[in-house]
């Protein structure tokens, strides 16, 4: 079966009130908190597009775009 | 359509807390919506007042901002009147089950076809941390600075008791299955209650020392089991998760249609 990749991480930033639930429940510590106390991807390459930060966040600040990576790679 | 496209974006970002539960629950729900690819302008969502009543506000749907406790009445109105609309009714634990404790047990009596979503966060967030019906004893709030010595209700008992012919809980940890459960519980015919427990860092965790939303989150994790696995055997006091009630029983407008043909054709 194709698996997900990564294409972005858009995170956005006006809604976001820096609760914390992604960063802490990121299973692959993708995300922290900044000096404004709001989110970044610090660690992009180590995401697994397990889409946990996506369904947490109480406001919808995050979406996870991904593609399929191609089986004949 | 894309999950943005139910939400009335000009209102974000919303005006919960950080770290609230029921952001969490908009997002399960508009998940669910989403997934079963349903058209925004047949979804009528009704809500009291309180934090949680917010939601309808947020989404793209037809909408009714109601009377505090009051939602399922105006979900009833609307769906006697437009059968083929699906009605969705997320309702706090204060407006559902306190000021509106009668109208929810009299709506799963008749069975009709609402979905009603209970986000139990166990306080009047809205209101500055009363204690709730939902609360339980030994609760800190600001109307019981000596712990709360009243029982709570238990939200999927009471709906099976009153008739409710689809009854699930989950929590805002478990999203993804609370997707699942919504899903379920808007396709079902006849009236569907999820309780979807929710956080309240502001109120409930800062007073109970549950510390932030991401400690109260791990409670939903430690203290609830899914239903017949063997942690629950274990520890029956968890609280458990699932889907307690799928069953099917002549639903409220089906039969009101039957009542107008008979009295039709008595009239002829």
């Amino acid at each position: 079966m194709a698996k997900k990749v990564l294409r972005e991480l858009r995170l956005n930033r006006d809604w976001c009130k820096g609760c914390g639930i992604c960063v802490s429940f990121c299973p692959k510590n993708v995300l922290e908190l900044d000096s404004k106390d709001k989110v970044v991807a610090v660690r992009p390459e180590d995401c697994i597009c397990c889409m946990l930060c996506e369904l947490r966040c109480p406001d919808l600040a995050i979406e996870v775009l991904t593609d399929q990576e191609s089986d004949n790679e | 359509m894309a999950v943005k496209d139910y939400l009335r974006e000009r209102f974000f970002p919303h005006m919960w807390c950080p770290g609230c539960g029921h952001g969490t629950i908009l997002n399960s729900l508009i998940r669910a919506v989403e997934e079963l690819d349903l058209n925004k302008n047949e979804i009528v969502m009704t809500s009291g007042i309180g934090c949680s009543a917010r939601i309808s506000g947020y989404v793209d749907f037809h909408s009714l901002h109601t009377l505090h406790g009051r939602a399922l009445t105006f979900a009833t109105g609307v769906k006697l009147s437009r059968p083929h609309l699906k009605v969705l009714v997320p309702m706090g634990d204060g407006d559902a089950l306190a000021i509106g404790g009668n109208h929810f047990i009299h709506a799963a009596r008749r069975n009709i076809d609402i979905t009603a979503i209970v986000m139990n966060n166990r306080i009047y967030g809205m209101t500055g941390g009363q204690f709730s019906p939902l609360s339980g004893p030994g609760v800190k709030a600001t109307t019981a600075p000596f712990l709360t010595i009243d029982s709570s209700f238990d939200v999927v008992e009471l709906a099976k008791a009153a008739g409710a012919t689809f009854v699930a809980r989950s929590t805002a940890y478990h999203a993804k299955e609370a997707t699942g459960y919504l899903k379920k519980a808007i396709m079902h015919k006849g009236f569907s209650v999820v309780e979807i427990l929710s956080q309240c860092p502001t109120h409930y965790g800062r007073k109970n020392k549950e510390g932030d939303a991401v400690s109260m989150l791990e409670l939903h994790k430690t203290n609830t089991a899914p239903l017949g696995s063997k942690a629950l055997k274990e520890n029956p006091s968890l609280t458990p998760r699932g889907i307690f009630v799928d069953v099917e029983r002549p639903e409220y407008c089906s039969e009101y249609d039957k009542i107008i043909d008979y009295a039709m054709k008595e009239a002829r």
